[in-house]
């Protein structure tokens, strides 16, 4: 017998976020999986495209409505509940928005929920990061019961394209409420690639000691094609924008390539990019933590070495 | 009364690094220091402002957890915290458990807020919030950075992935604490003494009529992967060099 499978889609309105296609990849992990993607959306038809191009996915459900504009938790679980019937497996992105919008499911719906699944090991066993990744769990559902879960997106790769998937409109019986009313969403504006899942990843802490010496690693960031991250002690300080933390408790992140500069690499950061392909560390402190886990270390000044590398890279 | 309702979590500390037991049953926890979970601190200290602006009469903290949790609760209401609940109880409290046992209070107390920390640093899994929002059939907004009581209604910046988010939600509701929030008050002596004055009710899960047997079984713990301590280079040339055999510029 399959295990039916809805992965509640990210998207911007336009163009469906690549957690969605990692969380496929996940998906399709499981033993006999049979996958539908539920895309919730004002006018869903781009979105559900790109879904249904997915390979792998069987069936595209499209829920239109003009107050799915934006995706309150709220308003969407209810309608995923409705929907819920028919699937075994719910899963959604561990981003933000999966986050929000996956435990209100599993409660409306009293099911377990599983956070950051990182590996499928059967269709009831899993593993999963706890004690901000010092721990990696293995964990057991009850055969046959709901699960709900969000897709540790740094875990999987994104499922490729040339899928067929059939894709239907349908308007799940729901009640929704007015409770919630979303104001605005002030959105840094930046022409770099996403953070979340940019392939290369410029990263500043503490030492770059203020947001205007960030600067120099925005021109590094831009002569790569990078992304800019932040430890935690830069975000604290003021030096970058929250949503540039990357660590435990800010993105959890995977590129190709990672540069960090003066990041002493604490734990809660370490967690953050342990996925990462390739780690350059640039530190003045010989004995950084980020050192230990470096594939490449270079022990200097970063206010000389970047625009060094900088003129280098140009030069290449 | 305007009640705000808060909930902790006794937790290792922040500053511990957990270790993973060598049978594989769990992590290190025998001679490490507990604390209250850091984003539950943040949603208290939110409370005991918004109270001292005069927008709340009571602050009433929560926790789920065995006898130790009293440390917590003490600690919370030195902070400042009214009065404290404890639900006592050896199990493993699942997130789904807790957040019907948390129902049950808040359905006693009849808060016009509920604030929790977005996830706690144990089982890292940030859900209890939004299952209480959901079982209390209420508006939750979650990764608060930022909260403003306007009568009957609050408004509320949240981080997200794509930048600030800002919701506007009917009370009562469930708001889940992110880092930057506020920064938690230090506790002063004289208030540790106060708070041994404060009343802590213990009540029992079964009393609550919540059925919190574990459905995830934990079975195995095990340390990260490690990854392999790389090369050093000694200038920007060797750096760009191996960038370059490597293939990555």
């Amino acid at each position: 017998m399959s295990h039916k499978i809805l992965i509640i889609a990210e998207h911007d309105g336009q163009k469906l976020n690549l957690s969605t296609a990692k969380c496929v990849t996940c998906a399709r992990a499981i033993p006999d999986a049979e996958v539908s993607i539920a895309v919730f959306a004002a006018d869903g038809a781009a979105v559900a495209a790109q879904a249904a191009a997915l390979a792998g996915v069987h069936q595209v459900l499209r829920i239109d409505d003009a107050s799915h504009a934006q995706l309150l938790a709220a308003r969407i679980a209810p309608q995923v509940v409705a929907l819920a019937t028919d699937y075994q497996y719910l899963l959604g992105p561990s981003t933000t928005f999966g986050k929000d919008l996956m435990p209100r499911i599993a409660a409306l719906l009293d099911a377990p929920q599983l956070s950051d699944v990182m590996a499928v090991e059967s269709a009831t066993r899993f593993r999963r990061p706890m004690y901000a990744g010092n721990a990696i769990v293995s964990v057991e559902i009850p055969a046959g019961s709901k699960l709900v879960a969000t897709v540790r997106t740094a875990s999987f790769e994104a499922a490729a394209g040339g899928g067929t998937a059939t894709v239907s409109s349908v308007a799940p019986t729901a009640a929704l409420p007015d409770h919630t009313r979303f104001v605005s969403l002030s959105a840094a504006k930046s022409d770099r690639p996403d953070l979340q899942t940019a392939a290369r990843v410029v990263s500043g802490g503490r030492a770059l000691a203020s947001a205007d010496n960030f600067k120099i690693l925005y021109a590094l960031a831009d002569k790569l094609g990078a992304a800019v991250g932040a430890s935690r002690a830069a975000v604290d300080a003021g030096y970058a924008a929250n949503d540039m933390q990357v660590g435990q408790t800010g993105k959890i992140i995977a590129p190709e390539l990672y540069l960090a500069f003066g990041i002493s690499g604490a734990i809660q950061h370490l967690t953050g990019i342990k996925d990462a392909r390739t780690i350059v560390a640039v530190n003045k402190d010989a004995e950084a933590p980020i050192f230990e886990v470096a594939d490449i270390g270079l022990v200097g000044d970063l206010f000389q070495i970047v625009p060094e590398l900088e003129k280098q890279l140009a030069g290449g | 009364m305007k009640r705000i309702f808060v909930t902790i979590k006794r937790v290792v500390d922040y500053n511990v690094r957990v270790r993973v037991k060598p049978d594989g049953t769990g992590v290190v926890t025998d001679g490490v220091k507990m604390s209250i979970n850091p984003f539950d601190e943040i949603a208290l200290e939110e409370a005991l402002r918004i109270r001292e602006k005069g927008l709340a009469d009571e602050v009433v903290v929560a926790t789920i957890g065995p006898a130790d949790c009293q440390q917590q609760l003490r600690t919370a209401l030195a902070m400042g915290a009214d009065r404290a609940l404890h639900v006592q109880t050896d199990a493993t409290v699942e997130p789904l458990a807790a957040a019907k046992l948390f129902l049950k209070l808040v359905e006693k107390e009849q808060p016009m807020l509920a604030i929790l920390g977005k996830q706690a640093i144990d089982d890292d899994a940030s859900q209890t919030g939004q299952m209480l929002a959901a079982l209390w059939g209420r508006p939750q907004a979650t990764f608060a950075s930022k909260v403003e009581l306007d009568g009957d209604k609050a408004r509320v910046t949240r981080e997200v992935d794509a930048g600030l988010e800002t919701l506007e939600v009917d009370l009562p509701a469930v708001i889940t604490t992110d880092l930057r929030l506020n920064e938690p008050r230090y506790v002063k002596l004289p208030d540790i003494m106060k708070a041994k004055k404060k009343p802590l009710e213990t009540l029992d899960v079964a009393s609550l009529g919540v059925d919190v047997t574990e459905r995830v079984k934990l079975v195995k713990f095990e340390p990260p992967a490690q990854r392999q301590k790389g090369v050093m280079v000694k200038d920007v040339q060797e750096l760009v060099d191996a960038l370059r055999t490597r293939g990555l510029v």
